[in-house]
């Protein structure tokens, strides 16, 4: 059985002083933001809030200068991170390259595409999204089919993406492809790319590529995800994503990032911050005590995510312990609608007659079925925790 | 953790694994007190971390002591080792030397107090305390309360006391004792503690040690789960058993780090000499370990089928205390609700802020 532990971490001093940048930012930027709105979490996208960020610093905050970075610490990142997300700050365009392209490029990238793709991120300009799920390739990531050929000069990429956040948008994808001649080769010949959508302008490339996006509207019919269609589409040599074939490991390394931040339990706060408005002018017995519990939960898994970032930070494989976040963390998300069901005798709705309350309520119990599947599905984390648990 | 985190740590699953045994459990539920146990824990030092050095302690800091307490947990230790170590960090705050053996700590019920008292020999104390744990064997106690305008805390004798034997579900002795006109043996004040000190840091102890002996549950069932063949496999390669127990280890998981950032707290509170919220992180610790507790129990007799039932099997050991110690001072409910009240008097627009006040 592998051991598993969260010791807690005391944040830097320059952590506070962050903390009291990113609020006084938000005060200027966010505060006309409707709880509605903040409840989108960081699937809420502005671009024009984005530039903001950028300008402030507050992107690509932990990267080297050279390529637009501010040489920070990963829990200043952190601090900012939950401040924004806990103002329900619309920080979805650049989410994606922040997150996990950017450090991916930093690590697997030549020194041309860091130079070309990474300083418009930290400005706010350039926005990414991610090519990985396929029609019938989701879980089972490695099964994917779609496939790249080389020809002369670059590759020639088929098939299909699915479930891609911000693709009709996104000025750039990177796209996980089959390069590998054996088609049973799973984990075997994956090559990651760097596939231009737009241009730096905002002009779309995507039909001059033989690239094609359709909107898949979700429950609530809203667009985020998108089927993105490669027929032939051309990619140059010099768009290879580290080595050829070696996309897996690639993939692995870049999901740790995605596993345990502090948007793996913040998703509903809003509805949190509304139960309390709601039990200021009402308060119950019962409405307090489920409160406090959450606020238990919430305070413990911001230690122990806080305490994986500083595993990452040091360098270490936390994936074990970021499974353990992500899927308490999804657990709690969702069962704060209910909960607030439970408490108050009010029916989530939607439409601008709703109460605040009403609405976020509303937003939350139609979107909050989604929080277990996306970034790993809670079947799979449970496996990867059982696996580290020696039963598998 | 610091060297001393590690040395604390192997010497007590050292100790603990050689010696609490299944039939050492079984014999302290019939009230046999293990006095080789505690001897031994006495001589490897274990008993006083927290008290300063000058004061005959190892003087290291909470998140250290917790390794102690966790493995007290784990190992289900039939001893007031976790209580011994709280009520000498009391006198330590209150600038008392604390006698060697064991002690406990105590406090009135909810809705009655202690009477400390000065008269011209000395302090008394009169008042009842409810499920003590360890009461009759203690040959110490340590109260505190509030006396002439001052948080104080106070050191009484066995025998200056009455003491009526009673028990918690896993058969530890939680008695009550009656304070009258008793004589105590040390008193002063303690500036930085609060007079409810006791059900407070009896809350976090009890959040460690539930942390830990979910940890227990945790192994056993994983070592059931691997030896229980069925259906011509091991139990544990049914992913329907795999995912129940990856729900206990997340509430293992989450239960030892509240556990651990309350003691964090505490000790950055004392370093900064600034009695901050530490009250927010150990009601956080205890309402979170005391969901986990009923939550990981379950799971962990769900994995053991009908031998986790028996008094044969080991895991009702640690289930039993984990029953009873979400309950001890304040059950997790109770302090949810305190934290309710909290949070909302303090109101949505500062939430955050007082959440991560403490970093």
């Amino acid at each position: 059985m592998q051991t598993f532990s969260f010791d807690p971490v005391t944040l830097p001093p320059a952590a506070a002083e962050l903390r009291r940048e990113v609020r006084d930012f938000l005060a200027e930027h966010n505060a006309r933001r409707s709880p509605l709105d903040r409840a989108q979490s960081w699937s809420g996208s502005d671009p024009e809030f984005s530039r903001k960020m950028g300008e402030a610093g507050f992107i690509g905050m932990v990267w080297p200068k050279k390529y637009g970075g501010h040489e920070r610490s990963s829990f200043e990142r952190y601090v900012m991170l939950e401040e924004m997300l806990v103002a329900g700050a619309p920080v979805g365009a650049h989410w994606v390259a922040d997150r996990q392209s950017g450090p991916l490029l930093l690590r697997f990238g030549t020194e041309e595409q860091r130079q070309k793709y990474l300083p418009p991120v930290t400005r706010g300009e350039m926005f990414y999204c991610i090519g990985m799920s396929e029609p019938d390739s989701g879980s089972d990531l490695a099964s994917v089919r779609s496939k790249a050929v080389k020809v002369d000069g670059g590759f020639l990429i088929t098939g299909r993406k699915i479930w891609t956040s911000g693709a009709h948008t996104a000025h750039v994808m990177i796209g996980l492809f089959r390069t590998g001649s054996n088609p049973d080769g799973r984990q075997e010949g994956l090559t990651q790319f760097l596939i231009d959508l737009r241009a730096p302008d905002g002009t779309d490339l995507k039909a001059r590529n033989n690239i094609q996006v359709r909107p898949i509207r979700s429950l609530l019919g809203e667009h985020h995800f998108n089927e993105v269609t490669f027929d032939e589409a051309f990619v140059p040599d010099s768009q290879v994503v580290g080595k050829v074939d070696n996309g897996w490991s690639q993939v692995m390394s870049e999901l740790a990032f995605e596993r345990s931040g502090p948007e793996r339990y913040l998703s509903s706060i809003q509805l949190v911050l509304e139960m309390i408005r709601e039990l200021s002018s009402n308060p119950t017995p019962q409405g307090h005590a489920a409160v406090g519990r959450l606020i238990a939960h919430l305070s413990t898994l911001r230690q122990m995510s806080v305490s994986v970032a500083a595993k990452l930070n040091a360098g270490l494989d936390p994936a074990l312990e970021g499974s353990i976040v992500k899927d308490l963390g999804a657990v709690f998300e969702q069962e704060i609608p209910a909960i607030a069901q439970a408490i108050f005798n009010v029916e989530p709705r939607i439409g601008k007659h709703a109460s605040d309350l009403e609405q976020v309520m509303g937003f939350l119990v139609q979107n909050s079925v989604s929080y277990s599947m996306r970034g790993g599905t809670r079947e799979i984390l449970r496996g990867i925790i059982a696996r580290g648990l020696g039963l598998r | 953790m610091s060297e001393i985190g590690v040395m604390l740590g192997d010497t007590v699953n050292r100790l603990f694994g050689g010696m609490v045994t299944a039939q050492l459990l079984a014999s302290a539920e019939d009230g046999v007190w293990p006095a080789a146990l505690w001897k031994a824990v006495e001589e490897a030092g274990l008993t006083l971390p927290l008290v300063s050095e000058k004061r005959g302690g190892v003087g290291c800091s909470w998140l250290d002591a917790r390794v102690v307490l966790h493995g007290a947990g784990q190992h289900m230790a039939p001893i007031p080792l976790a209580e011994t170590i709280l009520a000498g960090w009391l006198l330590d705050c209150a600038g008392i030397e604390p006698p060697m053996g064991p002690m406990s700590i105590a406090c009135a019920a909810p809705d009655a107090a202690l009477h400390l008292y000065r008269e011209s020999d000395g302090w008394r104390l009169d008042g009842v305390c409810p499920r003590v744990p360890w009461g009759g064997a203690a040959q110490h106690v340590v109260v505190v309360a509030m006396a002439e305008g001052a948080v104080r805390v106070a050191l009484l004798a066995q025998g200056d006391y009455q003491v009526t034997p009673e028990k918690n579900m896993a058969r530890e002795p939680r008695d009550t004792l009656r304070f009258a006109h008793a004589p105590v043996a040390a008193c002063d004040a303690a500036p930085g503690l609060p007079e409810n000190a006791v059900e407070l840091y009896g809350a976090m102890i009890r959040a460690v040690q539930i942390g830990g002996a979910l940890e227990r549950a945790l192994v056993e069932s994983v070592k059931y789960a691997n030896d229980r063949v069925q259906f011509g496999k091991p139990i544990g390669k049914f992913q329907a058993v795999q995912q129940n127990l990856a729900m206990l280890a997340d509430e293992v998981a989450a239960c030892g780090a509240a556990g651990s950032a309350a003691c964090a707290a505490v000790d950055k509170s004392l370093r900064s000499n600034n009695p901050a919220d530490v009250w927010l992180r150990i009601a956080s610790a205890k309402a979170r370990a005391g969901e986990g507790a009923g939550k990981g129990a379950s799971i962990a007799h769900q994995a053991h089928g009908a031998f986790g039932f028996t008094y044969e099997h080991v895991l009702h050991f640690a289930t039993r205390r984990l029953w009873s110690w979400r309950a001890e001072f304040g059950t997790g409910d109770h302090w949810a609700a305190g934290l309710g009240r909290r949070v909302v008097e303090i109101g949505a627009d500062n939430l955050w802020e007082t959440l991560t006040a403490t970093d």
